[in-house]
């Protein structure tokens, strides 16, 4: 179980600490900071942007590099990291007993830092049905159909916690989800979305994330929408917020119908917006505002 | 009585006035595709309401996109659009309410929204509840009045 408790010295942190204030004179977003999780773990958060998924965008940016100093500084620290204590309970839950069939996620998956790295990285993924799966939805069959166990709620406290304690396992891997083959269809349906504009203000994900990086609307600085650091806390809400939790957000702020968190459609938008960020490297937990 | 009679009457033709001179979204006359020369209430704005309405999130909320530098006690000024400073300068009053009205006609593809327009949208929702919008209620982003208003402050904005 990766960085769950991490042995760091006091020497280490106040370097950390040192580097971030020696480049407190960039304005925010700071393009050039690194992300280094206790001053160890280096994650990519620039990679380069390629011409058949993302023709539009210079550079590929997680959101990490937009978020103000402080913000930046509380990802970097598992300590101050407010998602690492769901990261803890998704651990917990991990070999808990649960269901009629008396089993934990463990007692099938053993170890989850071996058979649980790269998983995230790879979400969402074509089941062996052909049908495009979130990591909720393989989270939720096996409850289901292995434990004997009930679904859990796409954005409750235990899926997130688990979701959390899984992308953990990923983090610092790029993102490296399939697009071509059985994905393809979804894919499409996903870029669709991606350039739709929903809503009365007729604004699409592109015409703020993709045409409006870096600019601000109202208070906010709009990065470029990717999904690298997810599951994420949002300070805002003093808790975990899902992806499709986020994307529900964007589309009501567009004065919308949303679309449901775990339906067909937000699956596939899942799909397209992770590949618009293929390479840039899973954060595990992040921290938002 | 004679005065009472004159004062009945102003007060009918007034009223008259407001209730026939108000242009409803779908009635627009625009000229040349991007401007609207006549006032959508029949009369002019408010330039002091205007400044409500663009700098209010529950009525125009523009700061979210453009900045004002003439309101500096605005808090969050946003940039997605051109800084509206000088705008009084730079259009004539019937290419800003058309701008203000529906700025897709002057600007096709712009992500400002369209002000004063309700139908074309795709999954237009009920305010920002995320749910389905009620067609018995759904009305445009803001009133003739509103429109006028933000017109009638946009032309004292001229440096
Ligand atoms: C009206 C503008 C707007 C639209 C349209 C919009 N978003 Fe956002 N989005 C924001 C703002 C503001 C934030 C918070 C700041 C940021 O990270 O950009 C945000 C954040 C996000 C984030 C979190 C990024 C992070 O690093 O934490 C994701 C993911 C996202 N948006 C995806 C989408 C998708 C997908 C769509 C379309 C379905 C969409 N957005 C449409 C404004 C918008
Ligand atoms: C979501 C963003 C957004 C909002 C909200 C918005 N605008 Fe705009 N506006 C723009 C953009 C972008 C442009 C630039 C036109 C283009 O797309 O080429 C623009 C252009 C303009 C112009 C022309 C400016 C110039 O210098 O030529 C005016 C006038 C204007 N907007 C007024 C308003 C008013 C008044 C409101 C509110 C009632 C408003 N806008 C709300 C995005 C916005």
């Amino acid at each position: 179980m990766q960085h769950l408790k991490p042995a760091r010295s006091l020497a280490l942190a106040s370097a950390c600490v040192a580097a971030l204030w020696s480049g407190a004179a960039l304005a925010d977003p700071d393009l050039s900071a690194d992300l280094v999780i206790d001053g160890e773990l280096h994650i990519v958060t620039r990679a380069p942007s390629d011409d058949t998924i993302t023709p539009y965008l210079p550079e590929r940016y997680s959101g990490w590099l937009f978020r103000s100093e402080d913000t930046r500084a509380m990802q970097m620290d598992d300590f101050e990291n407010p998602a690492m204590i769901a990261a803890e309970a998704g651990a917990e839950l991990w070999t808990t007993v649960d269901g009629s069939a008396g089993q934990s996620c463990q007692d099938c998956h053993g170890d989850a830092e071996e058979s649980m790295r790269g998983v995230r990285a790879m979400m969402p993924h074509v089941n062996e049905d052909g049908v495009l799966w979130s990591m909720e939805n393989y989270v939720n069959n096996c409850r289901t159909e292995r434990m004997g166990a009930e679904a859990w709620r796409w954005s409750g406290d235990e899926m997130t916690s688990m979701t959390s304690f899984l992308s953990l396992q990923s983090r610092g891997m790029p993102v490296a989800v399939q697009i071509d083959g059985p994905a393809a269809p979804y894919w499409e349906q996903g870029r669709e979305m991606y350039y739709t504009r929903y809503g009365q203000l007729e604004l699409s994900c592109a015409n703020c994330h993709e045409d409006s990086t870096g600019q601000m609307i109202r208070a906010d600085h709009l990065s470029q929408g990717q999904i690298s650091g997810f599951p994420t806390y949002r300070l805002k809400n003093a808790g975990i917020v899902s992806i499709h939790n986020r994307f529900r957000g964007c589309i009501r702020d567009t004065r919308a119908e949303t679309f449901a968190e775990g339906s067909d459609e937000f699956r596939a938008l899942e799909l397209y917006v992770a590949s618009r960020g293929m390479g840039l490297g899973i954060e595990g937990v992040s921290v938002r505002p | 009585m004679k005065l009472n009679a004159v004062t009945g009457l102003v007060a009918a033709l007034v009223l008259a006035g407001t209730a026939y001179a108000e242009t409803a979204p779908a009635d627009v006359v625009w000229v040349d595709d991007v401007q609207i020369p006549e006032s959508l209430t029949g009369a002019p704005g408010n330039a002091e309401a205007g400044v409500a309405v663009v700098s209010s999130r529950a009525q125009g909320n523009c700061v979210a996109c453009h900045e004002f530098a003439a309101l500096p006690d605005v808090q969050f000024q946003g940039n997605i659009g051109p800084a509206l400073d000088g705008v009084g300068s730079r259009w004539t009053e019937a290419e800003l309410r058309g701008i203000i009205v529906d700025a897709k006609h002057m600007f096709p593809d712009t992500r400002m929204p369209s002000f004063y327009r309700v139908d074309g949208f795709i999954r237009p929702g009920d305010a920002f509840t995320g749910r389905a919008a009620d067609p018995a209620t759904f009305g445009p982003l803001l009133s003739a009045q509103q429109i006028e208003d933000t017109l009638a402050y946009l032309m004292t904005l001229t440096e």
